[in-house]
């Protein structure tokens, strides 16, 4: 993770990435198939695999994933609430299989780039033409003293779905009535920018019906956040939440960074959060940490000094490794957000640019969508969506498109975006794992 | 209405012919499309339960309804701020694309007033939503194996005032609803659950 002519680095990749686009593509050695490698099936890497196969079912594509089971994290904090099971949130691979999509069940440890070639835990090696990085996220531990790896098996994060989120819905649960939550959230940029106060919609849901003395302190390093007027409107509709005196003791208590909402360290033992404003003492804790890419893009040199990948927006190839492309949350993509729908979106034009380029076409004109769904309460949903086009070398968003749930929405048409939500998880998670 | 309509499937037929699909600095029918698949499923199959299929829907209907949304004439929660990321001859590409898709029935329960639905259907509603509501060139959305939570908020929209569905279809949705209420409704609901 040095520094050392990291500069260099990057222009020598963008000097051979463009020499790519233009036609030079490595085919296989030897008339064999086309082989693609993609590093991480969730989202973006389970998208991009099925995507390929869909638009060249000549390619072949191998998908190596960590984990048999892949839980999403959105929705998850409905599981929090107790609105629904962990299991809804679990996938598997045979969808993609149907697809052709070779599946292997083992850890990514290296990339070699110039050999085109990676490599596993489990001593297995694969060529590939080129490479598909999808690795999701990893945390800056060092942001907050005291907390750590370690320490997140029993204080969490909850930041990526499974048995985190387990913890977390079994710590809420046995807190007494009239108990603390503190969620530390975490600075930009960092994996699905509502989330952190989706999840404290959904706990004071499930405080205020069945623990309605206790309270929720946010600690944030931010001044405001994504849907802020959406989310802080919701929460005094439902939560008692004073939008005019935010730090005020309702249920839902939000210091922010101009109140001293910055967390700089953890004392385990007492449950303890130190921020500027002073010490927080939580019954649950929860501490979303400062993020940066998964560690394979460490490991491959993908990462820049800010801990995430930048890419190429018309191919998302990397600025620094030819052949090898990052999408979903590792990647820098701005200005989409870090979230499911856009880690889809990449895909599927990485998808369209990788095929494209190993028949030795140029990567075809790209287009993209993000839209975010946020349940309040039950029956009350928002949103955020957003068009995107890609001109002079950048993504830029669509002039007049997007946007968020119009503040004059009624009670019916905030229903609607439940109802949205839940056909959204039914359709995403069905366009990237399903047969 | 539906004269209009077809004189613009072929107006619209003869633009795709002129632009192309893969002119360098603009999106294809697919790239386009594709995007769509995070809310109405792969190829605009819908899981469900709310969000409406629209795979094999006709062109015309497709690029009519991208144009009411984005101009804000159809009521919506999020179409219109999606429709407002395109220009017409993007939604001509995404109509080709969905209307090429083979028509996708929803699996879902069946309430218990279906046959009561089909006699209301049959006396008011299928002279233009023929055989069920399953032709895409009648022009107006599927109705036999749409998901019924859509359908219900489309009719309660009509209704209420806020979709203008045409004085014809108003009539007949009118007549309906003063005789038999809500539960009439819900039995046309039922009638087009029950249908594949
Ligand atoms: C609480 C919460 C709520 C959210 N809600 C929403 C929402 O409503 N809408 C939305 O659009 N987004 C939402 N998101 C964001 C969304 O979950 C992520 O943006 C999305 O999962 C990113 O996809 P990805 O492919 O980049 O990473 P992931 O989906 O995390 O996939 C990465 C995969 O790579 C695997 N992997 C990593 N390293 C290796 C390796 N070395 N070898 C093998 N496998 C590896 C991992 O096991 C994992 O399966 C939410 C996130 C959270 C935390
Ligand atoms: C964020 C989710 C979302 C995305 C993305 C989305 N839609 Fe929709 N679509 C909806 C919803 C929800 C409705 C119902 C109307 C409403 O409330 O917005 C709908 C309705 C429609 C309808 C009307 C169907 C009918 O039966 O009359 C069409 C046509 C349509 N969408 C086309 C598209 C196309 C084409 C795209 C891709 C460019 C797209 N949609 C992208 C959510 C989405
Ligand atoms: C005179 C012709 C006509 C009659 C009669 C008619 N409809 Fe329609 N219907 C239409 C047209 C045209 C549309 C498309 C309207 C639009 O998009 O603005 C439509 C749209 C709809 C839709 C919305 C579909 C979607 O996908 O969004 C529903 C539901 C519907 N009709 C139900 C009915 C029912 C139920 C009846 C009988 C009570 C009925 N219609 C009678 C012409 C008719």
């Amino acid at each position: 993770m040095s520094n050392f002519s990291r500069r260099n680095f990057i222009k020598a990749g963008v000097a051979a990435g463009a020499v790519t686009a233009t036609g030079f593509t490595p085919f296989a050695i030897g008339g064999s198939k086309k082989q693609v490698v993609i590093v991480g099936g969730g989202m973006g890497g389970a998208t991009a695999a099925k995507y390929i196969r869909m638009m060249d079912s000549s390619v072949e594509v191998t998908l190596i994933e960590a984990n048999k089971d892949y839980y999403t994290c959105f929705l998850s904090n409905e599981v929090l609430s107790g609105e629904r099971t962990l299991d809804s949130l679990k996938f598997g691979y045979s969808g993609l299989e149907k697809h052709g999509v070779k599946v292997v069940f083992d850890y990514v440890s290296g990339i070699d780039a110039g050999k085109q070639m990676v490599n596993t835990k489990g001593g297995k090696s694969f060529k590939y033409d080129r490479c598909i990085v999808a690795p999701g996220i990893d945390f800056k531990w060092e942001t907050i003293e005291g907390y750590d790896a370690n320490e997140a098996e029993t204080t969490t994060h909850a930041w990526k779905a499974g048995s985190q989120t387990a913890t977390l819905r079994k710590q809420l649960e046995d807190m007494k009535n009239g108990g603390t939550f503190v969620m530390v959230a975490p600075p930009n940029p960092f994996r699905c920018p509502p989330g952190p106060y989706e999840r404290v919609s959904q706990i004071a849901h499930y405080f205020k019906q069945h623990k309605p003395k206790s309270k929720i302190i946010i600690l944030d390093p931010k001044a405001k956040f994504s849907k802020f007027g959406l989310f802080t409107s919701g929460w005094q509709r439902h939560y008692g939440f004073d939008p005019s005196n935010p730090t005020a003791a309702g249920m839902i208590s939000f210091v922010n960074s101009e109140n001293g909402g910055t967390a700089t360290a953890y004392d385990a033992k007492s449950k303890t959060v130190t921020a500027a404003a002073g010490k927080f003492k939580g019954d649950v804790v929860n501490i979303i940490p400062a993020q940066k890419a998964g560690a394979i893009a460490f490991g491959a040199g993908l990462a820049d000094d800010k801990g995430w990948c930048p890419t190429e927006g018309k191919t998302f190839e990397s600025s620094i490794h030819k052949n090898i492309h990052v999408i979903g949350d590792a990647a820098v993509a701005s200005p989409l957000p870090k979230s499911a729908y856009a880690a889809s979106s990449e895909a599927k034009v990485c998808a369209a640019a990788v095929v494209a380029l190993l028949n030795g076409k140029e990567a075809p004109h790209p287009t993209y969508v993000n839209t975010c769904y946020s349940i309040i309460a039950p029956g009350d949903g928002i949103s955020v969506a957003m068009v995107y086009d890609y001109k002079d070398g950048k993504i830029v968003k669509v002039e007049g498109s997007g946007g968020l749930t119009s503040t004059e929405f009624d009670a019916k048409l905030r229903a609607r975006e439940v109802e949205y939500a839940y056909s959204w998880f039914k359709n995403i998670t069905g366009d990237t794992f399903g047969g | 209405m539906k004269n209009t309509q077809t004189l613009g499937v072929a107006l619209l037929i003869g633009s795709i012919a002129f632009s192309g699909a893969s002119i360098a600095g603009e999106a294809s029918a697919e790239a386009l499309s594709y995007t769509c698949a995070g809310c109405h499923g792969t190829n605009g199959a819908s899981g469900g339960p709310a969000m409406p299929s629209i795979a094999g829907m006709s062109l015309a209907y497709i690029v009519e309804s991208m144009k009411d949304f984005k101009s804000g004439e159809r009521v919506s929660t999020i179409m219109t701020r999606i429709a407002k990321g395109y220009d017409e001859d993007d939604f001509t590409k995404m109509g080709k694309f969905f209307s090429a898709q083979n028509r996708h029935s929803a699996n879902q329960s069946v309430g218990s007033m279906a046959k009561k639905g089909a006699k209301l259907h049959k006396d008011n509603c299928e002279k233009c939503h023929t055989e069920q509501g399953t032709v895409a060139e009648d022009d107006s959305g599927f109705l036999a194996g749409q998901w019924t939570p859509y359908l219900r908020y489309t009719l309660v929209d009509a209704l209420d005032g806020s979709h203008d569905m045409g004085k014809k279809m108003m009539k007949k949705l009118n007549k309906v609803h003063e005789k038999g209420g809500d539960q009439d409704i819900q039995a046309l609901l039922d009638y087009y659950a029950s249908l594949k």
